[in-house]
């Protein structure tokens, strides 16, 4: 969020207008219930912005508004210059973990292929087998350090691995924007670490948003972080100290769910609704 | 020991058997990877609607039970589009209401009364050649839509979620899966039944499911597997004198329990 890196060195085209996420005024519910209200946000290129808060706060409503799979009540959002939806091809989605069957008959290679599938009927037609495409789910594969089971089906593989694979399959066609859902869920403390380690490095190259529940998320490589319980909070924070995570967890008793309000208790300028459900602190 | 191949009927039967084989292990595996097999369970029970309403008007049976069944299928996946496991209350609602449908529809019809049982387990054992000709031709376009458009199918099947935010048209082809479920359960009802479809288009693609490691893979070793259980289960009923429908049944499922005893990838 604070300095623009300008230094491009992927192939990845580049961006350039000032924004690459806009929302105004977003409002979004689901049968009467509003889970979203008066959302104002705007993502600069480059951002590493880590969306945290309740279970229930609209974290991934505000995610899948932003990929176009909802629709808001009112307000706009443009991603890229565009609506949600239409960016196709230009950014990269990384599902929850449970989302996807794990008995699903397909080798990790081809699970990567997939993530360069094009959008609209072209796109669908066929099953082509270039070889363009193979190298580039290889080499995707090879950065997130899986090329060695590239032939393995991926029901056979570990839950820190798929997760690797899905990872992979987000990049594999260079996207402006990288979409997290909750990456860490259901990962191991290790392979959280080097999928934190992963982000930062991709970040040199697209702008990150990631949901998470998950407060040590905000120890490595985030940029700036969005609040969201019902009303979303933008904190331009561009050091998160190991000492605020400290201070998370170390006050966070009975908590420990909501890490919206364990960062509070941080030094970090840091502005929450009082309506928050544990009340003020 | 193949002098039952001599009889045109179990010719017929075998050629209808083949082709019922090869609709359901394509269509069957698309079914249990986007698990919409209580769907599929619906069109199929619904289709009785459709026949019930041809004998009423007096209409040809297999024009008037697809244009019904078609739009029983439709309007079970406009109402399955964004809540595909959570609509199953609905599902269960218009399975049965179509079913009942074709009950009443035959009772107040005068004077005619279709046997019941035979479109339950078929009657593999007196297909027409014509509904031959009609699978035929059935499984020619199931066959060009699934090559068309095997990589929609591929991701839509894989995480649906995940091909929206890549601007597939899911709905689209959703849409065209569950069309093609309603067409193939209507075609193969009639040679062998509802129960015997529902049969064919789950057990074989989840037996192949957990042995391949591609859709295609999958869908060719169901074909293969169901095209096994049917000719094995029609020898069954002929030497042993049992009813050909539950007689493939039979094979099948019991294949089923000891494939389960194999290793193979985890069940979830």
């Amino acid at each position: 969020m604070v300095d623009v890196d300008n230094e491009f060195d992927y192939q990845c085209e580049v961006q350039v207008s000032e924004y690459v996420i806009e929302m105004k005024d977003v409002c979004c519910s689901f049968n009467d219930l509003v889970v979203l209200e008066d959302v104002n946000l705007a993502v600069e290129q480059d951002d590493f912005l880590a969306v945290i808060g309740p279970n229930g706060g609209g974290k991934s409503t505000l995610l899948k508004l932003m990929l176009g799979l909802l629709t808001p009540d009112s307000g706009t959002v443009r991603v890229l210059g565009e609506s949600p939806g239409e960016t196709g091809g230009r950014i990269g989605y990384l599902p929850q973990y449970t989302h996807v069957s794990t008995s699903f008959p397909v080798t990790a290679l081809d699970a990567v292929r997939m993530g360069m599938v094009r959008s609209g009927f072209s796109g669908i037609a066929g099953r082509r087998k270039n070889g363009d495409e193979i190298e580039k789910a290889r080499t995707a594969l090879e950065r997130v350090n899986m090329l060695q089971h590239a032939k393995r089906g991926l029901a056979d593989l570990s839950g820190g691995q798929k997760q690797r694979v899905f990872i992979a399959r987000a990049l594999v066609d260079c996207p402006e924007i990288l979409f997290l859902d909750e990456p860490t869920a259901s990962v191991d403390p290790a392979s959280r670490n080097s999928l934190f380690r992963l982000l930062s490095e991709l970040n040199d190259e697209m702008t990150i948003v990631m949901v998470s529940h998950d407060i040590s998320s905000l120890a490595s490589g985030v940029k700036s972080v969005a609040c969201v319980n019902r009303s979303l909070h933008f904190h331009d924070a561009p050091k998160i100290t190991g000492d605020m995570f400290r201070m998370g967890y170390g006050d966070g008793e009975g908590d420990v769910c909501c890490p919206v309000e364990l960062v509070t208790h941080g030094a970090v300028p840091h502005r929450v609704l009082g309506s928050h459900d544990g009340g003020e602190e | 020991m193949l002098d039952v191949l001599q009889f045109d009927f179990m010719q017929n039967a075998l050629a209808a058997g083949l082709l019922a084989s090869l609709i359901c292990g394509i269509i069957g595996s698309l079914v249990v990877v986007n698990r919409i097999v209580f769907i599929s369970g619906g069109i199929a029970h619904a289709s009785y609607g459709g026949v019930g309403l041809a004998f009423f008007l007096g209409l040809p049976v297999l024009p008037v039970t697809t244009a019904f069944t078609l739009a029983a299928a439709l309007v079970m996946a406009a109402v399955t589009l964004h809540a595909r496991e959570r609509a199953d209350t609905v599902i269960g609602v218009l399975w049965a209401a179509g079913m009942a449908l074709g009950i009443i529809l035959l009772d107040i019809t005068p004077g005619y009364n279709v046997d019941l049982m035979s479109y339950l387990f078929g009657s593999i054992l007196a297909v027409p050649q014509g509904d031959l000709w009609g699978m035929a031709i059935l499984a020619c376009i199931i066959f060009g839509l699934i090559i068309a458009f095997y990589r929609g199918f591929l991701v839509m099947s894989f995480d649906e979620e995940f091909a929206r935010s890549r601007g597939v048209p899911v709905d689209f082809l959703y849409f065209l899966l569950i069309a093609m479920v309603g067409l193939s359960v209507v075609m193969i009802i009639r040679v062998v039944g509802l129960i015997l479809v529902i049969a064919l288009l789950t057990i074989p693609p989840f037996m192949a499911e957990r042995r391949t490691t591609s859709l295609g893979a999958m869908m060719a070793v169901a074909s293969v597997l169901s095209a096994l259980f049917t000719v094995s289960g029609l020898l069954l009923s002929y030497y042993a004198d049992i009813t050909s429908g539950a007689a493939i049944i039979a094979v099948a499922t019991t294949c089923f329990f000891f494939s389960l005893l194999l290793p193979g990838k985890k069940m979830v």
